[in-house]
């Protein structure tokens, strides 16, 4: 008989009910990683007293670590559940919901208020319109390859899952969707509009709230530098404060 | 202030690229959308398009010109494609371009500032922009932004986390709006819209394993043929040469790797043998991928010369400076080391082709209208641009592309179309109860069979029967396999009984909805006796695969007689059957001749 990989799943029935723990009993194969264990589950529900249940909930689309779906908890780090080797995780592997965000059930969560922060940061180039203008800028390609980083957030929520200034205690909007506002600072049309942004991050909620703990960065499943471009922002919010007052 | 009734409201269903750009033009004309989709649109499939987007921008020096991208997709596509769609496509490419470098796409650049290029199969210039080897996310997040900026201005509801189930017809037939379920309350509702944009991607995940994300089911394509809608061409199933395969999903390492000098060989007789450069010396290492895919099946499954005897062949980086390869292909380097375990600078990656896009989809016009009024399709979900197969970085192209003819197109439609009866309100509510009732009558299911296992089933057949090579045998048996997987759908037993975020009911739904289009996608690969791009069909004698005097399979060849016409599927109501006819299209600009890149 194959062997069994052991998982703890911290599940809850809806938004408002009381989380509770199950345990699951995985067939092992070499490369399963915990999404394809979850998928397993769902072919047969059954706990490891041999209780029928409804299979695990949880969000995932893209099985590649791009799309930033199947965040969640997994031995107490906040990590894309897709790239999770059973290999490479201590076990029984225990599961949770990222509960920095309100969970709807089991692993499943609802991460919208970083897609609202986006809003307040104006993340996006304001263009006139998506017909032909003329030729796009040069860049310099240094500049460019820092945006190339940034850009791959996927707005998975680790960073804010691992901030300890993020939660109930605090309104700071958590660090990647700060950071984006540096994003489209460093774009050459997208800075333009770069006093909006930086004025944005002085408001409540914004890179005052940061306590520059650098969990953030550490769990950066895309390897971002997160703490870097917090404290560029941090200058460029400064120096916008002294043109603010001085109106230069 | 009161609500602007003379807003044209467009409802589009699916938030990858076309979808959003689609909405973005709708939003400049004016329009107000209602944006459906299955997650925050942000985590749509498009982001998982690697290696590039083609357009002839002609910076490096090889004179390239956009007639030549014309020939390469319409010959690549063996000569299946609507010659004038395509030609608007290639022709839109470099403004397109331009206008998602003003967007903030972070496309790679050379040492003075411009859009880098490089190589693709099938093409032999320079003509795929990348940002490193991301360029699909890197696109779908500059429209997410951009969508976003018309979310706050009020033009753009989004519905993320609501499941599209079917459109609403009034009593001319024409398509007035449409059903959808959300996801976390399963609360089932009615949107009301002067047109309908399917942009729903692919049906990958009815082969099972594939490159496609877990939401790619056709689950929504499959509900409008069942309400009327034609599908073309769904025999065309684009099989990638190089993909990792996995028990999960098996994982796409892009064309780019080919593209950036990669090689693929396996040993034969102790010696690494690179038959793709041996079989294909004028495009070696970058025929097409439908070629590609036939080589190595062969050198695997025929030959018997996988690595260790299985199903694997190498594709070999380890030749290039790592620096190099860092900036050309960081992202998927580190997925391939991450997934797999070894570093493909240091060591040649292992991969096997694998179900990766449909050239075929729902039937559109040129400007993406299907044949029910009010109802139009773009992306990957339509069967435009791409014939029998279709040429890589020319999906991120065609996403876009039709996006920008079919947000313009509805906005058109709602205007001066003409929309016949209003709907009245017990013609909503009567709409909306069917589907509630369905789903209802789903929660009820107590038989004996798993849903995701009948899934896995489905997945095993469809890779048996109507992949790399197929046979009328096999294809007759599939189909008949199929109806019997339609049968026990009805003995599946339902576990979840939850009213929040069933997934297991709502997986249910889809897997009926992909039964029936795996039955066309194989009905569609059964009429259609000739070879032809992706669909590679062997001859029988005596009931039996033929094979000439060296042991290799016999496959028979294009018949552009009989067959350089598009597959037609209508969905019989009675029988639940694929209707099969064929139709003209315009090949009138390039002559078809024969495809070889030997």
């Amino acid at each position: 008989m194959a062997d069994k990989v052991r998982f703890v799943i911290e599940r809850q029935d809806g938004p408002n009910e009381k989380p509770y723990e199950q345990e699951f009993d995985v067939d092992y194969r070499p490369g399963l990683n915990v999404v394809a264990a979850l998928m397993e589950i769902q072919k047969n529900p059954m706990t490891v007293d041999g209780k029928k249940v409804a299979p695990v909930t949880w969000e995932c689309n893209c099985l590649e670590k791009v799309c930033g779906a199947c965040m969640m908890v997994i031995n107490g780090r906040a990590r894309q559940a897709c790239c999770a080797l059973v290999d490479e995780l201590s076990k029984p592997i225990h599961l949770a919901p990222a509960r920095t965000f309100p969970v709807i059930r089991d692993l499943l969560i609802d991460r919208s208020v970083m897609f609202e922060s986006l809003k307040k940061i104006q993340g996006w180039v304001e263009l006139d319109g998506s017909w032909e203008v003329k030729d796009a800028p040069i860049q310099n390609p240094y500049t460019a390859a820092t945006a190339y980083e940034i850009s791959h957030c996927m707005t998975c929520g680790c960073c804010l899952e691992a901030c300890p200034n993020v939660g109930p205690q605090s309104d700071f909007i958590g660090p990647a969707p700060t950071v984006q506002a540096y994003l489209f600072n460093l774009h050459p049309l997208g800075k333009f509009d770069a006093p909006k942004r930086l004025n944005a991050l002085m408001e409540k909620g914004g890179i005052t709230s940061c306590g520059n703990s650098q969990n953030c960065v550490e769990v950066c499943p895309k390897s971002i530098k997160l703490t870097t471009y917090l404290a560029q922002l941090n200058r460029d919010v400064n120096k916008q404060a002294l043109r603010n007052i001085f109106n230069f | 202030m009161a609500k602007d009734m003379s807003k044209k409201k467009i409802a589009i269903v699916g938030g990858g690229i076309s979808g959003l750009l689609a909405t973005i033009k709708v939003c400049e004309l004016g329009g107000e959308v209602d944006l459906f989709s299955y997650c925050p649109v942000k985590r749509s499939h498009s982001l998982c398009a690697q290696g590039g987007i083609n357009a002839c921008m002609d910076t490096k020096g090889e004179h390239d010109s956009i007639y030549e991208h014309f020939d390469d997709t319409v010959y690549g596509g063996d000569f299946l494609a609507d010659q004038i769609a395509v030609k608007g496509m290639v022709e839109a490419a470099p403004k397109l371009i331009k206008m998602f470098d003003r967007m903030g796409v972070p496309f790679t650049r050379t040492a003075e500032g411009v859009l880098d290029l490089r190589n693709f199969g099938g093409q032999k210039h320079k003509r795929t922009c990348f940002a490193g080897s991301t360029t699909g996310q890197q696109i779908l997040y500059a429209l997410d932004e951009q969508v976003r900026r018309w979310e706050v201005k009020g033009a753009v509801h989004k519905y993320e986390f609501w499941e599209f189930i079917k459109i609403i017809k009034n009593k001319e037939g024409i398509c007035r709006g449409l059903i959808a379920q959300s996801m976390n309350t399963m609360e089932i509702r009615a949107f009301l819209a002067d047109t309908v944009i399917l942009a729903t991607g692919g049906p990958g995940q009815v082969f099972g394993r594939c490159t496609a994300s877990t939401i790619c089911n056709g689950s929504a394509v499959s509900a409008v043929y069942q309400q009327g809608a034609e599908i073309a061409n769904p025999e065309f199933i684009q099989i990638h040469p190089t993909a990792i395969p996995g028990s999960d999903k098996n994982r796409l390492m892009s064309e780019a790797c080919r593209g950036e000098g990669g090689r693929v060989w396996v040993y034969k007789d102790g010696k690494p043998w690179y038959f793709l450069e041996e079989m294909y010396p004028a495009y070696g290492n970058l025929v097409p991928r439908d070629v590609a895919s036939r080589a190595i099946y062969k050198v695997c499954v025929h030959m018997g010369l996988g690595i260790n005897g299985e199903n694997r062949v190498y594709l070999d980086l380890s030749h290039i400076d790592s620096g190099y390869l860092e900036r050309k292909l960081g992202g998927i380097l580190e997925m391939y080391s991450e997934f797999v375990g070894q570093d493909p600078r240091k060591v040649p990656m292992e991969i096997f082709p694998s179900v990766h896009y449909s050239m075929g989809g729902i039937w559109v016009d040129r400007v993406h209208n299907t044949n029910i009024p009010g109802l139009m399709a773009s992306g990957e979900c339509d069967y435009q641009y791409h014939g029998a197969n279709r040429l890589g970085a020319n999906s991120l192209l065609s996403a876009a592309y039709s996006g920008t003819v079919s947000g313009p197109e509805a906005m058109k439609w709602a205007k001066t179309g003409n929309k016949g009866s209003d709907l009245t309100a017990e013609e909503i509510e009567n709409a909306r109860r069917e589907v509630q009732n369905e789903y209802d009558k789903i929660l009820t299911m107590n038989g004996s069979e798993n849903a995701h296992k009948l899934h896995h089933e489905m997945g095993d057949l469809m890779y048996k029967y109507v992949a790399i090579e197929r046979d009328n045998n096999g294809l007759d048996a599939c189909l008949v396999e199929l109806k019997k997987l339609l049968k026990r759908w009805d003995d599946i037993g339902i576990t979840d009984h939850s009213t929040v975020a069933n997934q297991e009911a709502m997986f249910v739904r889809q897997l009926r909805n992909m039964i029936l289009y795996a039955m066309a996608i194989t009905k569609g690969a059964r009429m259609r006796d000739e070879s032809r791009g992706a669909h590679a069909k062997i001859v029988l004698e005596n009931g039996k695969r033929k094979m000439d005097e060296n042991g290799d399979l016999v496959f028979m060849g294009r018949d552009d007689e009989k067959f350089m016409r598009i597959t037609i599927v209508n969905y019989d109501q009675k029988t639940e059957e694929p209707i099969v006819t064929y139709r003209d299209f315009d090949h009138s600009l390039i002559k078809p001749r024969l495809r070889s890149y030997k």
